[in-house]
């Protein structure tokens, strides 16, 4: 690694202060920065930690609608009752020891292609809370690792509508425990939403023509004649392009099934 | 350099570190306890797990300032002062959990966390929690037996095959 400096603010107008440096970073969990910068891959002369930041840590329910503290780690995420599916969701990323460290807030800003996390806050329709605003998932996921987030912007919560049923299936990629695919179904207060992440080289998105056919006939069967376009899927040596596209519908089928 | 204090083991330490100082190095080449390993270093192999506030956590991926004020548990508090080695230790000596010892340090402290969230734990869920613990010697069939000796269930269901 280059050289840089940690500073550890304890609460969130002292890290947006100390982000205003353009040299600056944020600091999540560290489970995927820290190996980037052990591959020189990011150069950031200082990195402001986020996990020392109390406000930002917790999850509470109110008027059914689940909010989690941007700091708040995986492991307290799949502790939570209120929203099951995202508890297994949070509950089967990584490892124990990942999910101990890794936070909420720092995969949603990453938002890496293959991560579970944008899968859930685009399939019910959350809302990403920063310091300066309150952004809609469908506004939020801008391409691969590419997010509405300003350099200084700093996600304090997440804010999810917990929907009436709801499934996330992962194809798991045995060695990086990413998704090779997953998919995450939801029937939420304005229909049936289905979002995908691992599949596509524009990151996560929505699988509109599923969620058509679902709204009307909320069976597996109704996706029998529809096909995702190969083009934007991501080909490599763990899968290729046509494979994802397949696998997409064949998580959305299972999603659908385990909702019943 | 920033002057870091933590408890490891139950004993007030400090030293220096660099902001890009991993909890890892601060331990061996900062405390000279070396008996938390680095194998990957790149958050795979679990070999450099420790314990920061009672979590497992891997310590090639966490920066040493972020432990400042930390309590902090490595393998070197397993055993008692006099080398009695705790249940876990003994367990893994007394069912070949190791070959080669690299993955072993990482191995007991996973247990000792598994142990506490889930005391009797199924050979599936002692397999599913090892998934950040890599070992190339045993194939883990007796990692699991140790694991299931050491949470005081019968082992003759795991026989050697």
């Amino acid at each position: 690694m280059y050289a840089f400096d940690v500073e550890t603010p304890s609460s969130v107008a002292e890290a947006v202060a100390a982000l205003k440096d353009e040299e600056a970073t944020a600091l999540g969990g560290g489970q995927t920065l820290i190996p980037t910068l052990k591959q020189r891959l990011a150069a950031p002369e200082k990195l402001v930690s986020l996990s020392g930041i109390a406000e930002m840590k917790g999850i509470s329910t109110d008027g059914g609608v689940l909010t989690i503290g941007g700091a708040t780690p995986h492991v307290e995420v799949a502790a939570q009752g209120d929203f099951p599916a995202l508890a297994a969701l949070a509950g089967n990323i990584g490892d124990p020891a990942v999910r101990n460290r890794g936070t909420i807030g720092g995969s949603l800003a990453n938002n890496d292609p293959s991560a579970c996390y944008p899968s859930a806050v685009l399939g019910t329709g959350a809302t990403i809370v920063t310091n300066t605003r309150e952004i809609a998932a469908d506004d939020y996921f801008q391409g691969m690792f590419t997010t509405a987030l300003e350099d200084d912007e700093i996600i304090t919560a997440v804010r999810f509508p917990i929907p009436k049923a709801a499934s996330y299936q992962k194809f798991d990629q045995p060695a990086s425990r990413f998704a090779l695919v997953g998919v995450f179904v939801a029937k939420t207060a304005d229909g049936v939403r289905v979002a995908v992440t691992g599949a596509s080289e524009d990151g996560v998105f929505r699988w509109t023509e599923a969620e058509e056919a679902l709204n009307k006939e909320f069976r597996s069967d109704a996706l029998m004649d529809l096909d995702i376009n190969a083009m934007n899927m991501i080909g490599d040596l763990h899968g290729t392009k046509e494979y994802r596209a397949h696998l997409v519908k064949v998580m959305t089928r299972r999603a659908i099934n385990a909702i019943g | 350099m920033t002057q870091v204090t933590m408890t490891v083991n139950g004993k007030a330490v400090s030293g220096e570190a660099e902001g890009r100082t991993l909890l890892s190095q601060f331990l061996r080449d900062g405390l000279g306890l070396t008996g938390t390993h680095v194998g990957c270093d790149t958050s795979q192999c679990g070999a450099c797990s420790v314990h920061v506030n009672g979590k497992l956590v891997k310590s090639c991926t966490m920066f040493a300032i972020e432990a400042d004020g930390a309590e902090v548990s490595t393998v070197e508090g397993e055993a008692d002062e006099d080398g009695t080695l705790s249940t876990i230790q003994q367990a893994f000596q007394e069912h070949h959990g190791l070959q080669c010892g690299f993955c072993t340090p990482g191995m007991v402290m996973a247990t000792k966390s598994l142990l506490a969230e889930n005391p009797k734990p199924t050979e599936a869920e002692i397999r599913a929690y090892l998934s950040g613990n890599i070992c190339r010697c045993t194939g883990y069939h007796n990692i699991v037996k140790a694991i299931m000796a050491a949470s005081g269930q019968d082992v003759s269901a795991i026989a050697a095959e």
